[in-house]
């Protein structure tokens, strides 16, 4: 068994603002990330899948068929956009912090898995997102529905 | 507790199948089937289990882990074109996949045995593709 990581890069900006907290809360609980005008990130995106290689290719995945699905899925959607307005995962309650990132691209890469890997091998094993290079949040894949 | 020792090797290597049509090989792994083969720095990232010993307080020594890896790893593999050079890759595709797995049947007796065993062995092919082998059975 193998797990195959792939490192993709997109751009975004965010602000984090919780419409369930006063203005003075969200300050002081958000610091700097509050500042209403948003500020933006170079987020660094592992996706790591999990799976045998195959007899004759000698590979757990197809990296080919990964990269279609991550950067169609994630990427395309993440890349130089304003994640509260241009999301609707975060139009809402929900804060775009890393956590809460992780577990959109998490779920966008679940709902369209089996087009793309209909086979019971690979699964999607983990998503880690370094939001700074000193930031890192990871997910596994069995975290969500 | 784990540790890890990074080294380092250049090789080349093609990525296609005996078993499978050039248009299949092509399809398959594009520009990494290129007949004349093409290169890569390969990072590897050998990781070991065990207890300090209650004396020297280490799991193993790093100098002794070194001089393993560079025997059992970078001496065979740098600057070789695996296909042609470094066994089982006569027969068996250089995937990143194959390299890891061939990696851990080379270290794995080297620490059978001890109070320490062998965990993962992770290889970098490009900074941006890396895989990580437990060994069997899975235990990711």
């Amino acid at each position: 068994m193998f797990r195959v990581t792939r490192r993709y890069e997109f751009s975004a900006s965010h602000r984090l603002h919780s419409t369930q907290l006063g203005d003075e809360e969200n300050r002081r609980l958000y610091g700097k990330c509050n500042n209403p005008f948003g500020h933006g990130h170079n987020y660094v995106l592992e996706v790591s899948v999990r799976g045998p290689a195959d007899a004759v290719s000698g590979r757990a995945v197809d990296t080919t068929s990964l990269d279609a699905l991550v950067r169609g899925h994630v990427v395309r959607a993440f890349d130089h956009r304003n994640l509260n307005t241009e999301l609707p995962a975060f139009a809402g309650v929900v804060v775009p912090t890393s956590e809460n990132l992780g577990f959109e691209i998490c779920r966008r890469l679940k709902q369209n898995w089996k087009e793309v890997f209909p086979g019971e091998w690979p699964k999607l094993d983990r998503v880690r997102i370094g939001e700074t290079p000193r930031n890192i949040f990871e997910i596994s894949a069995d975290e969500i529905e | 507790m784990l540790i890890t020792r990074k080294i380092e090797f250049s090789a080349s290597h093609v990525c296609r199948s005996p078993q499978l049509s050039d248009e299949e090989n092509r399809r398959l792994f594009g520009s990494a089937a290129n007949p004349h083969g093409h290169g890569h720095n390969y990072v590897v990232e050998v990781s070991l289990q065990g207890r300090p010993d209650p004396v020297t307080g280490m799991v193993l020594d790093l100098k002794e882990l070194k001089e393993i890896l560079t025997r059992e790893i970078v001496e065979p593999y740098d600057h070789r074109f695996l296909n042609y050079e470094v066994p089982p890759f006569d027969r068996q595709v250089p995937t990143t996949e194959n390299i890891a797995r061939d990696i851990w049947r080379r270290l794995e007796p080297r620490f059978a045995g001890g109070n320490n065993k062998l965990h993962s062995v992770r290889v970098y092919e490009t900074p941006d593709l890396y895989v990580d082998y437990f060994g069997e059975p899975c235990s990711v």
